[in-house]
């Protein structure tokens, strides 16, 4: 059996539990804990503290994992052992929070250096009427026009559908320019 | 669509630095805790600002510049205190007192003032009107933001903040090739200078740094200030050794490898 994975990240509460639970086949191991501290609390109830699980069985022998990362700051000595191998990676980002839109840049910076490996950018919750445009997120986390930065719904499977083909058309560019 | 927040998560400098970017129309209205403020903005470019609901009038602001004489401005306040900056600008063209570039300089320092004042603004809400345009009767300028956006990233000083918005130093620098940028129109510091002429992307961030012995702290203060205007963005080091390739396909075979993305795609698609 061969496996390959993906990572989700992004900030706290930016959706990615929602993400791989859209698309998961097996219901999304979690790491789930109540929130404790009342800022948090405000915004949600449970959250993610070590990673999220998902998987997508392909064929008989091909397995694609979708690993989700903790959001809070405190838990990030995870990030960097859930990156190692990655296929590519996904940044959401809650377009209806634009306090949290300096952390997504920073954690995307820091996944970038990690590896040379594809990814894209969800600007997730379109869905909300106070969501920003993409077009200023796009801006706001200086993403230029080749990133592909992409409206999102992750409570909605199309939408998580379309950016996860998003990421393997990336990833099949990017070998294609490699043998060049 | 919204484009509202908070100053404690965005700073003025942010703001100008998406309007730049957007090229945006409209008036970015900055609720602070005593004041508010109003800055219009025509394609990206400052038009007109104002603090306060006392509007500041073209006499006032052309006196406190020692473009007017005292007497000369009594005169205005006598006799002309009922015509609009427009009429009275032109006025002061025809008689000769002032020249239109004298009258569009004198402006633009004073908008430019008004912002510099809004950078120390740290609380507060900022919300963007798309509708909103400076008054008829106003004179608005044209003014470039990315001096105004350099000005505004120096003052940054927190450590932690310039930490998140530059993890790793690890990265190079290249310059964007984004159109209408001119290197040479922006005020930059001898301390810039010296980063600009080291950029390159084989070069990363930590040996710029030693190269212009520079401490962390430095560096990334420097470099924020040219991420904002948009002069450089953060890229991979060329040439670097990739990171050590830490095993991603389960095969070493490229077509078997392509095989394997083309097979993932299918299946997602038939979800
Ligand atoms: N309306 C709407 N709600 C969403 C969307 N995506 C996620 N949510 C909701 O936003 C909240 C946060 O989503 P999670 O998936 O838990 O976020 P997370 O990124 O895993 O959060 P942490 O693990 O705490 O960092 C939940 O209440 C979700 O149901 C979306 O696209 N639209
Ligand atoms: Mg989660």
């Amino acid at each position: 059996m061969q496996t390959v994975k993906m990572v989700v990240t992004g900030p706290f509460s930016a959706g990615k539990t929602e993400f791989i639970r859209s698309v998961s086949e097996i219901d999304v191991v979690s790491t789930e804990r109540k929130i404790s501290t009342a800022a948090e609390k405000a915004v949600k109830e449970a959250t993610t503290v070590a990673m999220d699980f998902g998987r997508i069985t392909v064929d008989d022998d091909l397995v694609l994992y979708l690993f989700g990362t903790p959001g809070q700051k405190r838990f990030d000595f995870m990030w960097e052992i859930l990156s190692e191998g990655m296929l590519g990676f996904i940044v959401m980002v809650d377009s209806t929070r634009p306090e949290t839109f300096r952390e997504a840049r920073s954690i995307l910076e820091t996944f970038r250096a990690y590896a040379p490996t594809p990814y894209v950018v969800a600007a997730n919750k379109q869905d909300k009427k106070d969501a920003w445009d993409p077009e200023d997120m796009r801006h706001v986390l200086r993403l230029d026009s080749k990133v592909k930065f992409l409206p999102c719904i992750a409570t909605e499977k199309s939408s998580v559908k379309s950016i996860l083909l998003e990421l393997l058309y990336s990833i099949l560019a990017e070998m294609e320019r490699g043998e060049k | 669509m919204a484009l509202r927040g908070n100053l404690r998560d965005f700073t003025i400098t942010q703001l100008l630095n998406l309007i730049n970017l957007a090229r945006k129309t409209g008036t970015l209205v900055v609720d602070g805790p005593s004041d508010t403020a109003h800055l219009a903005f025509r394609d990206g470019k400052l038009a007109y600002a104002q603090i306060g609901k006392t509007v500041t009038g073209l006499a006032v602001i052309l006196h406190n510049a020692n473009k007017l004489s005292s007497g000369q401005y009594k005169a205005i306040q006598q006799r002309a205190s009922n015509i609009s900056d427009k009429e009275l600008g032109l006025l002061l063209i025809n008689a000769g007192y002032l020249t239109k570039e004298d009258i569009l300089t004198q402006l633009q320092l004073y908008f430019a003032g008004i912002v510099h004042r809004l950078f120390t603004w740290v609380e507060g809400s900022f919300h963007f009107e798309n509708e909103m345009l400076p008054p008829d009767d106003r004179i608005s300028v044209r003014l470039d933001l990315e001096n105004l956006i350099i000005e505004g990233s120096r003052q940054l000083r927190e450590w932690e903040q310039l930490q998140d918005e530059i993890p790793s130093l690890d990265m190079a620098l290249k310059f964007t090739d984004r159109p209408g940028v001119n290197l040479r129109n922006v005020n930059l510091s001898v301390e810039e200078w010296r980063v600009v002429s080291y950029i390159n992307p084989k070069n990363t961030i930590k040996q710029i740094a030693n190269a212009t012995k520079m401490n962390d702290l430095e560096i990334r203060r420097i470099v924020y200030g040219l991420l904002q205007a948009g002069l450089v963005e953060i890229c991979r080091p060329e040439g670097a050794s990739p990171a050590p390739q830490v095993r991603v396909f389960p095969t070493e075979d490229r077509d078997e490898q392509k095989s394997l993305v083309n097979r993932l795609i299918s299946r997602i698609r038939s979800l």
